[in-house]
């Protein structure tokens, strides 16, 4: 089996695995980054979303092979305490969350979006997110903090 | 002593050796709280109550996860008492701790121990002389009972408690860092499926483990009865194992569900247990002239956490180890005792966090999935995870209810008597309550226990189908029954609120007919059936936000709901704003809250908002499908929740009363946002929808009868 190669968060990596293996089994298991989350294995809830140069995707129904040669972001690569994305400041300053078993894929799924348009609208916010299922309600939270990270990424 | 700790709290009570709650080292507060953390915040909340009380940073606290044997046994994180428990408890301890430090310091420093102040550990006294916790630490053991001697702090004299701090858990859910227990697995951890019927209540007839065997990286395969699962070393082996096995399995069932259309009615005819929960005869009764009587109905809920259930476990000989995202640590343990015959000395419970769980779901089960698996690999931690489908189909659901109400209107159309009543299997079947394990898995072995049917907690704890089914009204005559089910097709347990939502909505979508048949304000009309002063300043605040009661414009309705949450928890009224068009939508949400004192007040206002979006979410689009042998909502097609571009805007006041004791605010929303919005449909079209969820094809066939 050939090896496939990536990038991920910013690095070259190359992983020995069945290329129909989902690319979430590929993150958690053999590498270890379990910020991406498993919910439903089916393409239904988001909560395993990644950013695939530049478009969020469920990586629970992304096979291996579709993401050869191309960048994959998780949110272990969107920042980190030193360097916080605008997305994690504004999560934090809006506590917008409650068990955050959500969180990641919707900030993946949020940063797809501010990618495209830093400066949407609520209805544009809750369109982009729509993929997505929260079950504790977070909702409008989540929504505020991608339109204050919005407005901090238009003015820096 | 006991009953003076009784007094001020119940958790310390039970638990009253000091240094089980709270312990110094090296510049550190260590807190050991026995209740978890569920998504709702409680950990900061209590560090806060910690920080406070014994006038040190927070950024000292440091907070241990529940474990048996050594953390207090404060039973389920559940009931909206996390902070009514352990806040208390912590509150008391640290009171009596500071006072213990402040006597020893005294004596050390050779000053009375009144001129001492604490600033951050730091004990000083007149003169530069200063000692700390942490330098006396050595010298006093808090291995002593509490005794409540010490008061804690009035509320004008906390710094931390009463101001919305963040969060302690953010930072590592924002930074995608490994937190939930489906997130851990430690190297040589091998990962276990179990393989489980789509029938209900399913018999293995016959399984064949050839192609199972074949797969690359099996372990193990265990097969006891009607469970059967395997152990492999990788997650990915294990899917493989479990979809081969699967193959080669047969399932019988003689399960016979209700038909899904007819389940009020199914309810009613079941065998059951009935009680009088409460009766109130009228000093004066008034002659009744009318009676109205309706019926109400809500379906089975789904807890759908966004993670499915997982859990990890160990065996050593006869010596297990087991790690949960469970609600009760110790409740899960004694279950595990009677199901594995071992003394519970024998089993430690670690808590871990998972996700939001809203009640008793998949995540005590699958920790007696992982330890029937783990056992057939002695010294390996096995971790096991439910797939989407047997969280949506085989954890417990939230009890289907059938609710009548008949009240009688004397001469003027004013209520002279209320019968409300209840047809509803109980609404718990936790474990570590009853001789008989509760877990799914000790039902399907071999040699199986009984399948537990569903209790109702007593009316101290709240009740349970009866939950907030005593009219919080000064209605001069009431009486209420409740017939708890006998029988247990379609599995329950608690799920937020208990039976609190059903009975809510039943209550508050009367009051409504009644207010509005006489012509008054349904705001005015509960007012004036109200004394109390705390029930009817959130009415009123709730009222006042939304601007009650906006012009009417066509399509769009305003309902109000109120309750006191178990009638001694949090107050809570809401306002709804709906609008009927293609479909329903709730576009906003006014709610108004008392919890007592805020600990932290964005914390309240954030379990407010949520538990909201979640009622909502049941109103509008929640219903457990089955047809008559199996669940068939098992995937997120199937059981739709509230999306994104569904959600209503949502505004919270809480008013605060720092002087009266906190009380939960998780489950006080759930019943008063699902009456607004019902009795706010009402508003819009003149069509009352008394059946859960109110869906637009409910409402089309509803008009076509009217
Ligand atoms: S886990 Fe991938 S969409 Fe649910
Ligand atoms: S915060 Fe719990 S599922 Fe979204």
């Amino acid at each position: 089996m050939p090896n496939i190669r990536f990038r991920l968060n910013g690095a070259e990596t190359e992983i020995d695995a069945d290329p129909d293996t989902p690319l979430l089994t590929v993150l958690r298991s053999q590498l270890g980054l379990t910020g991406s989350h498993f919910g439903c294995g089916a393409g239904e809830c988001g909560a395993c979303m990644v950013l695939v140069d530049d478009h969020a995707l469920t990586s629970c129904d992304a096979p291996l092979w579709s993401v050869a040669n191309k960048a994959v972001t998780t949110i272990e690569g969107l920042g980190s305490e030193q360097h916080p994305h605008a997305l994690q400041r504004a999560f934090i300053a809006e506590q917008a969350l409650q068990c955050g078993y959500c969180l990641s894929g919707i900030m993946m799924s949020a940063a797809a979006l501010l990618k495209r348009n830093t400066n949407p609208t609520t209805a544009e916010v809750k369109a982009a997110l729509d993929r997505n299922l929260c079950r504790c309600g977070s909702h409008n939270r989540m929504v505020r903090a991608v339109l204050r990270a919005a407005a901090e990424m238009r003015t820096s | 002593m006991e009953h003076e700790l009784q007094k001020v709290s119940v958790s310390l009570a039970v638990n009253p050796k000091l240094s089980s709650w709270i312990n110094f080292a090296e510049g550190k507060v260590i807190v050991s709280p026995g209740k978890v953390e569920i998504g709702q915040g409680i950990v900061t909340a209590l560090a806060q109550i910690a920080a406070d009380e014994l006038d040190v940073d927070i950024s000292r606290i440091e907070m241990v996860r529940a474990a048996t044997p050594a953390s207090p046994n404060e039973g389920v994180t559940s009931g909206s008492l996390s902070v009514q428990h352990s806040g208390r408890a912590i509150r008391f301890a640290c009171a009596e701790i500071r006072q213990i430090f402040l006597n020893a310091a005294a004596e050390r420093l050779g000053v009375a121990p009144d001129v001492l102040t604490i600033t951050d550990g730091n004990i000083a006294g007149p003169g530069n002389v200063s000692t700390s916790y942490w330098e006396l630490a050595g010298d006093i053991s808090l291995d002593r009972d509490a005794t409540a001697g010490a008061q804690p702090k009035s509320s004008a004299q906390r710094t931390l408690a009463g101001h919305s701090l963040q969060r302690l858990d953010i930072p590592d859910k924002v930074f995608g860092r490994p937190r939930f227990i489906q997130d851990s697995a430690p190297p040589g951890t091998l990962h276990g499926r179990v393989l489980r019927a789509e029938l209900a209540l399913a018999r293995l007839i016959e399984l064949n483990e050839e192609r199972a065997r074949k797969v690359e990286g099996l372990v193990a395969i265990v097969h006891d009865g009607n469970f059967a699962g395997v152990v492999c070393e990788t997650e990915a082996a294990a899917e493989a194992a479990v979809t081969a096995l699967r193959k080669g399995a047969k399932w019988s069932s003689s399960a016979a569900l209700p038909d899904e259309d007819g389940l009020a009615e199914w309810l009613k005819q079941q065998p059951a247990v009935s009680t009088v929960i409460a009766s109130k005869n009228a000093t004066a009764p008034a002659a009744v002239a009318r009676t109205i009587k309706r019926q109400y109905h809500r379906p089975y809920i789904a807890h759908g956490s966004i993670a499915p259930s997982c859990a990890m476990a160990q065996w050593d000989g006869d010596i297990v180890r087991v790690w949960t995202h469970s609600q009760g640590v110790y409740n899960l343990r004694s279950d595990l005792a009677l199901v594995f015959k071992l003394p519970r000395e024998n089993i430690t419970v670690e808590h871990m966090e998972g996700a939001g769980c809203y009640g008793h779901n998949g995540a005590d089960d699958v920790a007696l999935d992982a330890a029937l698996l783990a056992k057939a690999t002695p010294g390996r931690t096995v971790r096991v995870q439910w797939s989407r489908a047997d969280e949506m189909s085989h954890a417990p659901f939230g009890a289907a209810m059938a609710i009548e109400i008949e009240a009688g209107l004397d001469s003027d159309g004013e209520i002279a008597s209320w019968r409300h009543t209840i047809w509803s299997n109980g609404h718990t079947a936790r474990p570590g309550r009853a001789e008989q394990p509760t877990l799914l898995a000790a039902s399907e072995l071999a040699a199986p226990f009984p399948r537990a049917i569903s209790l109702d907690p007593p009316p101290a704890s709240g009740g349970g189908s009866d939950r907030n089914s005593v009219p919080l009204y000064d209605f001069p005559a009431w009486n209420i029954e409740a017939h708890r089910l006998t029988v247990m097709p379609v599995r329950t347990s608690a799920l937020r609120t208990l039976g609190a939502q059903g009975n809510t909505f039943a209550i508050e979508s009367l009051l409504d007919e009644i207010a509005v048949d006489r012509g008054e304000d349904p705001v005015a009309f509960r007012l004036r059936h109200l004394t109390d002063p705390r029930s009817r300043d959130v009415i009123q605040a709730a009222a006042r936000r939304a601007n009650w009661k906006p012009v009417k414009q066509d399509g769009v309705g305003y309902g109000i709901g109120f309750s006191r949450y178990k009638t001694t928890g949090a107050y809570c009224a809401a306002v709804a704003e709906v609008e009927v068009g293609e479909g329903i939508r709730v576009r906003k949400l006014t709610l108004a809250v008392d919890v007592g004192e805020a600990v932290n007040p964005d914390g309240v206002i954030n379990q407010i908002e949520g538990g909201a979006i979640q009622a909502t979410s049941w109103v509008l689009k929640e219903r457990v499908r089955f047809d008559r042998t199996r669940i068939t909502s098992s995937s997120w097609t199937e059981y739709p929740i509230l999306r994104f571009s569904e959600v209503p805007e949502v505004e919270v006041e809480v008013i605060s009363r720092p002087e009266i004791d906190p009380v939960g605010a998780g489950e006080a929303a759930h019943g008063p946002v699902t009456a607004a919005i019902a009795n706010a449909v009402f508003d819009a079209l003149g069509v009352r929808l008394r059946s859960l969820p109110i869906t637009r094809d409910r409402l089309i066939a509803a008009m076509e009868l009217s």
